[in-house]
């Protein structure tokens, strides 16, 4: 029996001196290299596309997996894009609005980032929209934005690492902050030079829109 | 007296993982040790934290007590006491049923594997048989 107790003591030891020890080496400050989370104070405003010269710019808040976002980033988003935002006459800012309901728009929202950080937003975007069957399933997509990033050319290691560290995480949740003190209560919501926008969100409307907005500017 | 000797050590052993878990969980630690599993995902999810405590904590609490009862179980006025035996299988059987649920939460919502959970899972397993079999033995008393 004695022996026994001994055996749970020398555990007990090297079990609570190897926590201790993992706990003083977090205590270490990180090395300079470390990927630290992206704070929310960043003053990151959206990924943008067009000119920063145009002079409109509409502001989308978006959840990638909701279907009315996926049907106009697919429907009309390339007409926009086309006529309106090559022709240098508007900016496009996306935000990410998340909602709560969603069960992976945040995992989503992750993806995009991550592949931000390597340059590749908007490739993302348009991979998480056009094959948008992946918000139907309910499976965890963990797997399947793997193979986004691996088809639109992502160092896969380093997107591991920026999503199992979660490392756009404030920053989605400061887009989301946002977007609730402007008022957004669903998705997609559009603001035009950071005016709410109440019309129908079709690519006919926005080009309505610039027109008429342009036509004031000159 | 050899399976009550085995539920201690094993839940001596889960309440050290189960640490580990809860101490990264509540920022402790900077990274989990997983070789190629899927730790951080697992422990970083939705379902690692219930009615707003993490569940390593649970499993802290939970191996805590297994780890107490047994050891007080060893005690010669209580190696005789069908009463702790029971409290032990009961305890046990709490604890397998949340293991269970946990392990199908990796499998089929998360599709992730933490091999820490696994660990955890395992312990958990061979503590409810151990001490299912220990209640059924009638005891003999150490001389």
């Amino acid at each position: 029996m004695k022996g026994f107790y001994m055996l749970l003591v020398a555990v007990a030891v090297i079990g609570g001196g190897a926590l201790w020890y993992g706990s003083q080496r977090r205590a270490a400050p990180p090395a300079p290299s470390a990927p630290l989370p992206v704070a929310a104070a960043e003053a990151f405003h959206g990924y943008t596309l067009g000119s920063d010269s145009a002079p409109i710019e509409i502001t989308e808040y978006s959840d990638f997996e909701c279907p009315f976002c996926a049907s106009f980033a697919t429907v009309q988003m390339p007409v926009i894009r086309e006529q309106l935002i090559a022709t240098g006459k508007l900016r496009w800012r996306f935000r990410d609005f998340p909602l709560p309901s969603h069960k992976y728009s945040r995992y989503a929202a992750m993806a995009a980032q991550c592949a931000g950080e390597q340059g590749k937003f908007w490739e993302m975007h348009d991979q998480l929209f056009n094959n948008h069957q992946w918000a139907q399933t309910g499976k965890n997509p963990r797997s399947l934005f793997r193979d986004f990033g691996r088809a639109i050319g992502l160092d896969l290691d380093k997107y591991d690492a920026c999503m199992d560290g979660q490392r756009y995480a404030a920053r989605i949740e400061a887009s989301v902050q946002e977007g609730e003190a402007l008022g957004v209560r669903g998705t997609p919501s559009f603001f035009v030079n950071g005016r709410p926008f109440t019309g129908r969100a079709t690519s006919d409307d926005f080009k309505a829109l610039v027109d008429s907005l342009t036509k004031k500017h000159k | 007296m050899i399976r009550r000797q085995a539920i201690v050590l094993l839940a001596l052993v889960g309440l050290l993982v189960a640490t580990y878990l809860w101490l990264y969980k509540i920022g402790a630690l900077g990274e989990l040790q997983c070789g190629t599993g899927s730790c951080e995902y697992v422990q970083t999810s939705r379902y690692a934290e219930l009615l707003g405590i993490p569940v390593a904590f649970y499993g802290v609490a939970g191996y805590a007590a297994l780890l107490g009862l047994g050891l007080a179980g060893l005690q010669p006025r209580f190696t005789a006491d069908r009463r702790v035996g029971t409290l032990l299988a009961a305890l046990a059987t709490v604890g397998f049923a949340f293991t269970l649920y946990l392990t199908a939460i990796e499998l089929f919502v998360l599709h992730a594997i933490c091999r820490w959970c696994v660990v955890s899972a395992v312990i958990m397993t061979a503590i409810w048989v151990l001490s299912i079999t220990q209640r059924r033995r009638p005891w003999s008393p150490m001389p």
